[in-house]
């Protein structure tokens, strides 16, 4: 049984390795993420953000203006999260006095 | 935990070490618009240093930092800066969190943004940091006087 598993993750590794091989360099300009026109023909959203995020904001941070500007519901709603989290807590584990 | 620690290494230390995680923890959460940082990252460290103080120095003398009783209502302050700062851009007529809206005179739609996000990452900082903070005193049955 043992045999079989080392068996079975010596051919996963494989199939991973053979498919990070097709995989473009880092920061080639003609790898498909890197265009700013889809090969279905539509703009890029990545390319907008990339090209605007610095203008928009004077933020050089381009990951900070992604997580606060463009996408600050998503963040909103990881901080609800914490705080429901927080909230749980009180309810279940505080002592009242 | 609740106790004070027996060791003087570990009580020294700690005092010693708390400080200046705090103060990595503020500069993270400022150089979260030029480099790898933010809210959340540097919420996790300010909570850190207040935690090992804590753990170190016992649960009733650490109270003077932050206490217990105020620890909930700064996480709920801070995700209402947070959703405030969106209902605020609503209210002068944007988008929900479009901070080019914000009533801040005299500044650029970009230095508006710019300040915009230096607000949420305020909110998410406080929240994220009393929120652990809240979390350790809860798990360690601290009540709401202080003591254990």
């Amino acid at each position: 049984m043992k045999a079989f598993q080392f068996i079975l993750l010596g051919v996963l590794a494989v199939f991973l390795f053979y498919t990070v091989l097709d995989m473009p360099p880092r920061g080639d300009l003609d790898s498909p993420a890197s265009q700013t026109v889809s090969p279905a023909g539509t703009p890029v959203a990545g390319a907008h953000y990339i090209q605007h995020a610095y203008p928009d904001t004077n933020t050089p941070n381009m990951v900070c203006v992604v997580l606060a500007d463009y996408r600050s519901v998503d963040t909103l709603g990881e901080v609800i999260v914490v705080f429901a989290g927080v909230m749980t807590c009180f309810f279940i584990l505080r002592r009242r006095p | 935990m609740i106790t004070q620690t027996q060791s003087p290494i570990i009580e020294i230390v700690s005092r010693g070490i708390a400080p200046f995680i705090q103060l990595f923890g503020i500069y993270v959460f400022f150089h979260g618009h030029y480099g790898p940082g933010g809210g959340f990252q540097g919420g996790v460290l300010l909570a850190a240093g207040v935690l090992l103080l804590r753990m170190s120095m016992g649960a009733v003398p650490s109270q003077a930092q932050v206490s217990s009783k105020i620890t909930i209502a700064i996480c709920a302050l801070g995700a209402l800066i947070f959703a405030g700062t969106g209902l605020v851009t609503l209210l002068y007529g944007g988008d929900f969190m479009d901070y080019h809206y914000l009533p801040f005179p005299g500044l650029e739609a970009a230095d508006l943004r710019y300040y915009g996000i230096l607000l949420i990452e305020l909110g998410i900082v406080m929240a994220v940091m009393t929120g652990l903070i809240a979390i350790y005193d809860d798990l360690l049955g601290i009540n709401h006087a202080g003591n254990s």
